[in-house]
């Protein structure tokens, strides 16, 4: 029985996809991006127990050298996360596909289908392909939000059984894709590529960053790729200081005039659906 | 003499506000209905209660007029034709709504209005004049949130314009019901979806449950008050389960002995209550609504409110820990819906002198602390929001004459008004009979069942006198039922 490290579960989401969906939030991710706004989702816990003994509930306990989460006794104060050193987090539970769905079967009358998020959720591919499988014997429509680290073409089983994909186009240049994520943004353009092919992208974000993103050119090459293809939208995200840690824990959010300025290309470029956040 | 000295001298109150209140101390001088012992046994104890309608009920609570068949009809009494356009259909409306009593002095329904004005719909330009002058005329004459517009279930351009005027105006008054059933098309009810983001209204009617009830000819009014078109409701008893609850030793004990005989005295009450308003006042004998059919006695009914199931449910099986109270515990909403089959039972086998009585889930007075409304989980013991709805839906089943909930929504819904709509679809298909949901940051907001400006509340904290009456319960519920409170869904 296939099991993945899933942080959270959010019954009612507004905000991954279309109508009212679940959405499964997974744990571990291949970039590094100086934006992260949950860099405790990054790594999988390697349990030296730092967090235990700062916990102020004993929710922590070490058992066979690993750190044991309590989810009963966690007060949610995230002590824990701000102990850890290594982007990661104890409140992590191992779960089976049927473990997930028996989840959100209150939820099931409510919700047009789930989304997958992290973390980076490709990276637990065969898991997704599993549970979306059974999302669809439910009559429920199943979405991925990615970065697209990892290469889409290479995973006909994920792909198969994904009605849409949610993709980030962080930067369309390698080097600044390096500088902000730690990885190249080849495969992630291929992906956007093969995505409209085969006609299952839903939409593409860009966090916009001033000062440290050539946000114009990000915007202008991306948006003229989705042009072609109607109905694909066109996310444009602020970028918020909420969680983000070192040298951007400070940064300015962009102001409205520049999101307003983006907003224009976007349509300039011929992409109708666009939504600013 | 002193408390009418009281209402006449009374700050923050308009000239209509004290004359109503002037006529309310009138009828109360006398006593006209004489109850058995054993009904007023459980009035003393606070279990039963007439609503404060007036000791002498001269008129019904809520009269829902057939409009349609108004407008077709002209009126004799009124020495009005039939309108031959969409200007002369709303003067005799307004004309009309003058002339359509209520126990609290204002009417409470003034119809269907897209269905009613559709066939005077010519010109874009005109209706939306026309539907704006009556909007505004109702607004600022009637003044009270409980008067209800019902709209839908199908697309119309008269419902697109009102829904357009509703969220522009910002005003609690009317308060507004879309009647949704599978023929509403979605981009309609995604329009009505994006108004109650901005102005609270309209709440979503479950049409496939009360067409059950009533067939398709019935309206709502008041608050979610459903009744039948051409009739009304004669009286609203209050059965207040929170006290009854205290009453009871053992689950056994209030199931077979208190609450057959606690509904069995709201049910005598009412039945004295209409007997008194049909037999000796003659109502009927003295309506030209009567005479001209746009009102017919057996078309309506007696409503038997419910409050406070939670806190009955709560001190009958001794809950205190979070997870073993009703909303939460399955035990809890077991014994929740065994109390309820219990009253609808009872209530059903009833037979009044006048008409039949039906459920009703009443959303509470001014006055109430820690008392919650119908069979609503308390503010603040709110589960997570999918079991609510399930929880919620279960309970509704026996409420022929109206019962909702309220969800307000974070803002963050705005971008994405399908999620609600997929809310609100869920909700129905779980026999949710009507379900009501506002924006967090809106000023115009939903307590408990009738619409409040916040703005208004404020103004009228400080002493000045406001427009709506409602203004002055709204700001009583904020006090007693923590309605601010209610937990804020962000999805």
């Amino acid at each position: 029985m296939l099991k993945a490290p899933v942080i959270k579960i959010i019954p009612f989401s507004c905000v991954d996809g279309p109508g009212n969906r679940s959405a499964i939030f997974f744990q571990g991710c291949g970039f590094h991006c100086k934006y992260c706004h949950n860099p405790e989702t990054i790594n999988l816990c390697r349990h030296c127990g730092r967090c235990v003994d700062a916990c102020p509930v004993k929710a922590l306990e070490r058992c066979d050298a690993k750190v044991i989460w309590k989810h009963q006794l966690c007060c949610g104060c995230d002590t824990c996360i701000k102990t850890c050193t290594y982007n990661s987090s104890p409140k992590i539970r191992y779960m089976t596909t049927d473990e997930i769905i028996a989840d959100i079967t209150a939820s099931l009358p409510f919700i047009q289908g789930i989304t997958t998020s992290g973390g980076e959720c490709t990276l637990h591919h065969r898991f997704i392909a599993e549970l979306f499988d059974k999302i669809h014997y439910l009559g429920k429509t199943t979405f991925v939000d990615s970065n697209g680290q990892i290469d889409l073409r290479q995973r006909p089983h994920l792909i198969e059984v994904t009605d849409k994909v949610m993709l980030d186009i962080k930067s369309v240049d390698d080097q600044e894709h390096r500088m902000l994520t730690s990885q190249s943004c080849k495969v992630v353009l291929d992906n956007l590529h093969y995505l409209l092919t085969i006609h299952k992208l839903f939409e593409i974000r860009t966090v916009i960053v001033p000062g440290l993103l050539d946000n114009h050119r990000n915007v202008d090459v991306a948006s003229k790729i989705i042009s072609g293809w109607p109905g694909v939208r066109y996310k444009l995200i602020k970028f918020r200081t909420w969680g983000v840690v070192g040298e951007l824990s400070n940064a300015q959010t962009p102001d409205d005039s520049l999101m307003e300025e983006l907003e224009n290309l976007v349509r300039h470029n011929g992409v109708s659906d666009i939504v600013v956040v | 003499m002193q408390d009418i000295l009281d209402i006449v001298k009374k700050s923050g109150q308009t000239f209509n506000q004290r004359f109503i209140a002037m006529a309310k101390a009138a009828e109360n001088t006398i006593d006209p209905i004489h109850l058995s012992e054993e009904a007023q046994y459980f009035v003393d104890r606070k279990v039963v209660f007439d609503m404060a309608e007036g000791k002498a009920p001269y008129r019904p609570r809520y009269v829902t007029p057939d409009y349609e068949k108004f407008l077709k009809q002209g009126s004799s009494f009124l020495m009005l034709d039939p309108p031959k356009d969409i200007f002369e259909a709303v003067s005799y409306l307004m004309i009309l709504y003058h002339h359509v009593p209520a126990a609290g002095g204002t009417l409470v329904y003034i119809g269907h209005l897209d269905r009613l004005l559709a066939p005077y719909d010519k010109d874009e330009k005109e209706t939306y004049r026309a539907v704006d002058m009556l909007l505004k005329h109702v607004d600022r004459t009637i003044s009270d949130s409980f008067v209800h517009c019902d709209i839908g279930p199908y697309d119309t351009r008269v419902g697109r314009i009102i829904l357009d005027l509703s969220a522009k105006m910002q005003r609690p008054v009317p308060n507004m019901s879309l009647i949704y059933n599978e023929h509403t098309p979605d981009d309609f009810a995604l329009k009505a979806i994006e108004a109650g983001l901005v102005c609270s209204k309209p709440s979503f009617v479950n049409d496939a449950m009360y067409t059950k009830d009533w067939g398709s000819r019935y309206a709502v009014a008041s608050c979610y008050n459903v009744l039948p078109i051409g009739g009304g409701g004669y009286t609203l008893g209050r059965l207040n389960l929170m006290e009854l609850g205290k009453l009871a030793g053992t689950k056994e004990s209030l199931v077979e002995d208190l609450l057959p005989r606690a509904v069995k005295a709201q049910c005598e009450q009412m039945d004295k209550r209409i007997q008194f308003m049909v037999d000796e006042c003659h109502f009927f004998e003295n309506s030209f609504l009567n005479d001209e059919g746009l009102i017919e006695k057996d078309k309506f009914v007696g409503m038997v409110g419910l409050v406070g199931l939670a806190e009955c449910v709560n001190t009958v099986l001794g809950a205190h820990k979070p997870e073993e109270r009703f909303g939460t515990s399955e035990t809890a909403n077991q014994f929740a819906e065994v109390i309820v089959d219990k009253i609808y039972e009872i209530v059903t086998e009833y037979k009044p002198r006048h008409g039949r009585f039906y459920l009703h889930g009443q959303v509470g007075i001014a006055e109430d602390v820690g008392l919650t409304p119908a069979t609503r989980i308390p503010v603040g013991e709110e589960p997570e929001l999918p079991l609510h709805l399930a929880v919620t839906a279960r309970l509704q089943k026996h409420f022929a004459t109206g019962i909702g909930e309220l969800y307000p929504f974070d803002a963050t819904a705005k971008k994405n008004p399908q999620s609600i709509l997929d809310i609100i679809k869920g909700a129905f298909k779980m026999n949710m009979r009507y379900i009501s949901f506002y924006s967090s940051d809106s000023d115009v907001i939903r307590v408990t069942g009738y619409l409040v400006k916040l703005s208004d509340i404020e103004k009228l904290e400080n002493g000045q006198a406001v427009l709506d009456n409602s203004t002055v319960l709204g700001s009583g519920a904020k006090k007693g039922l923590k309605i601010l409170g209610r937990k804020v869904r962000g999805i």
